[in-house]
């Protein structure tokens, strides 16, 4: 399997709607705590090594 | 001068077990060591299931256990809840525990004793190293001696001299990585205290908020306290019993009125407790770039340094001793040629990459570097209260293992299909066994000094083979017994353990490391290997 790339959403304004939101009211610090919640959170549904570095070098790159 | 065919200088655990090995094989041995026997304070506390299988073939295995507390489990703790334990030895059917807690002064002297016994092993105690040469044929060693200066030549010397080494200074040797900017203190305090004999480890507990504490119980009722202090705390302060005793107080007042009488109103007194010994320590995750110079040898913290969090030290030392005893004797004997040595050194170097690799992450894990570590850090710790997937992240030390050598040049690649975990480059698993005049055993003591070919099966190769044989029969055919050694997987766990069918058949170097294996042997490819892993051509 590699990284899925390609639009790949159900809903992809909903989800970014729901992700600013998840942040209103909280601090910097507050906000940088929730994101890396976040990403141990999906990173871990992801599971597949080759997968999550293919996405830390997208990442990096961008 | 007469040639010693091997001096070995630093008589701690690895030292000794290096020197033992050898003169057990049969070699002379000269053993240097600036001081006294044993160092004080206990030092290395965890000695694995590996170290003590070692010990076995040493004669002082039992000693150690005897006198060790085992134990297989370990705590973690966030602030005051549990967040995960594990079991280190999930399986039955081996001799000895994962580990044992036994403090180090005790190891040294079950060793030295054990040293004792062998007459061609020469301990010279006050015997200073002050410069090293080397030419083609021999190492020169000047060492001060209560006597006076004396001159040594050695074939091989192998410093076993601490993460100070003297030798490797002498010979302008550098050993390069990271230094960690933390500061622990390590309080040895003996008191009777109704602890279980767990490794708990708490990050961010309430009697010592923000930091991490390690609680461990060792022999004779000591119990080893490591409490972080950070970069920022004194060294020489944090050393006053002034100020440890008000932090072990602390943490004796939390676990005697929050833990196991979580219920009780009424609160239980402290116990007493004396400080047997204390140090406020930094470290580092290092080594040598090869720990082959010449004719002289690095092991053990000299070649190689982790943080303590992995009882990586003192057990990756001891099997530094074992891979290059036999090896080291092979060389001397004529059996093999002196390149078999660059194997101890890229085998083990491999190893301490390995466990470099482990100490490293669980100290970034309990000190973490940047801000962002520490945020991350700090996110799966929050996490692994509420999912089990974040505690699988939570490192508070992997403990030690084995290094499994992949791709030794000693390995004969496979060329038959296995399953499990027994590749080449493994150490060989134990199990329980029973001998052919029914009584019970281990299967790891029942292995050979040298080379031992382990054969699943009776039948007979009919030539005779440049190395031990035994034959290991499933508890339904132990009749018929053929002539050679007889072993009886009495709860079938070496089949299991090792994948064996009729007629498959394990190569074993003489420190039971995995060097080949064959579903069906056959001499030629059997000498194949042997001549391998003593890399004769």
């Amino acid at each position: 399997m590699s990284l899925i790339t390609t639009p790949n959403f159900s809903a992809a304004d909903d989800f970014y709607e729901a992700l600013i939101n998840a942040h209103q009211d909280l601090t910097i610090d507050e906000s940088q705590a929730f994101n890396a919640r976040l990403v141990l959170l999906l990173a871990n549904h992801i599971g597949a090594l080759p997968v999550l570095k293919q996405a830390l070098d997208a990442a990096k790159k961008s | 001068m007469s040639m010693h065919p091997v001096v070995i200088i630093g008589a701690g655990p690895v030292g000794l077990t290096l020197a033992i090995d050898l003169a057990q094989r049969g070699q002379n041995v000269v053993l240097l060591n600036k001081g006294k026997l044993t160092a004080s304070g206990s030092k290395a506390i965890c000695f694995s299931k590996r170290s003590l299988e070692i010990f076995d073939r040493l004669g002082c295995g039992q000693r150690m256990v005897d006198k060790g507390v085992s134990w297989n489990v370990g705590k973690v703790f966030l602030k005051d809840k549990p967040l995960y334990a594990f079991d280190l030895l999930p399986e039955p059917g081996h001799s000895r525990p994962a580990f044992i807690n036994l403090q180090q002064y005790y190891v040294e002297q079950y060793l030295a004793e054990r040293a004792a016994e062998l007459p061609n092993l020469d301990i010279r105690w006050l015997n200073k190293v002050t410069a090293i040469t080397q030419t083609d044929d021999a190492t020169i060693l000047t060492v001060e001696t209560p006597e006076g200066i004396e001159t040594l030549q050695a074939q091989y010397v192998v410093a076993c001299d601490g993460s100070r080494s003297t030798v490797r200074q002498l010979m302008g040797l550098e050993t390069t990585g990271r230094v960690f900017q933390d500061r622990f203190l390590i309080a040895d305090v003996k008191m009777t205290a109704e602890f279980p004999i767990e490794r708990w480890f708490w990050f961010d507990p309430p009697f010592h908020p923000n930091q991490s504490v390690l609680l461990h119980s060792q022999p004779d009722n000591v119990w080893r306290i490591d409490f972080q202090l950070g970069w920022n705390a004194d060294p020489e302060e944090e050393k006053k019993p002034e100020k440890i005793i008000p932090r072990v107080k602390a943490l004796l007042a939390y676990g005697v009125n929050s833990g196991k009488n979580s219920g009780s109103k009424e609160k239980d007194s402290l116990p007493d407790f004396t400080l047997e010994w204390a140090s406020v320590y930094t470290f580092a995750c290092q080594r040598m770039a090869s720990f082959r110079h010449g004719r002289v040898l690095f092991a053990g913290d000299s070649a190689h340094g982790v943080s303590p969090f992995g009882a990586r030290g003192a057990n990756s030392g001891i099997q530094d001793a074992e891979n290059l005893a036999w090896k080291l004797d092979a060389v001397l004997r004529n059996q093999a040629p002196d390149a078999l040595l660059n194997s101890y050194a890229s085998e083990r170097e491999y190893a301490a990459d390995e466990n470099i690799r482990n100490s490293t992450r669980a100290t970034d894990f309990i000190t973490p570097k940047s801000d962002i570590s520490r945020v991350f850090r700090d996110a799966v710790l929050d996490l692994a209260k509420d999912y089990p997937f974040a505690r699988t992240l939570v490192n508070s030390g992997r403990l030690s293992v084995p290094a499994t050598l992949h791709g030794s040049v000693l390995n004969m690649p496979d060329s038959d299909t296995f399953e499990g975990r027994m590749v080449p480059g493994s150490v060989a698993l134990d199990a329980p066994v029973q001998l052919a005049d029914g009584s019970s055993s281990w299967l790891l003591s029942q292995l050979g000094v040298g080379f031992t070919l382990m054969v699943y099966g009776g039948d007979v190769l009919g030539v005779a083979l440049p190395c031990d044989v035994l034959h290991i029969l499933a508890k339904k055919n132990a009749t018929a017994f053929p002539a050679s050694k007889v072993l009886i997987d009495s709860d079938g766990l070496i089949a299991k353990r090792y994948d064996m069918q009729s007629g498959t058949a394990y190569l074993l170097r003489p420190d039971q490391h995995v060097c080949a294996r064959w579903r069906q042997v056959a001499p030629a490819k059997l000498q194949a290997a042997l001549n391998l892993a003593l890399t004769k051509n």
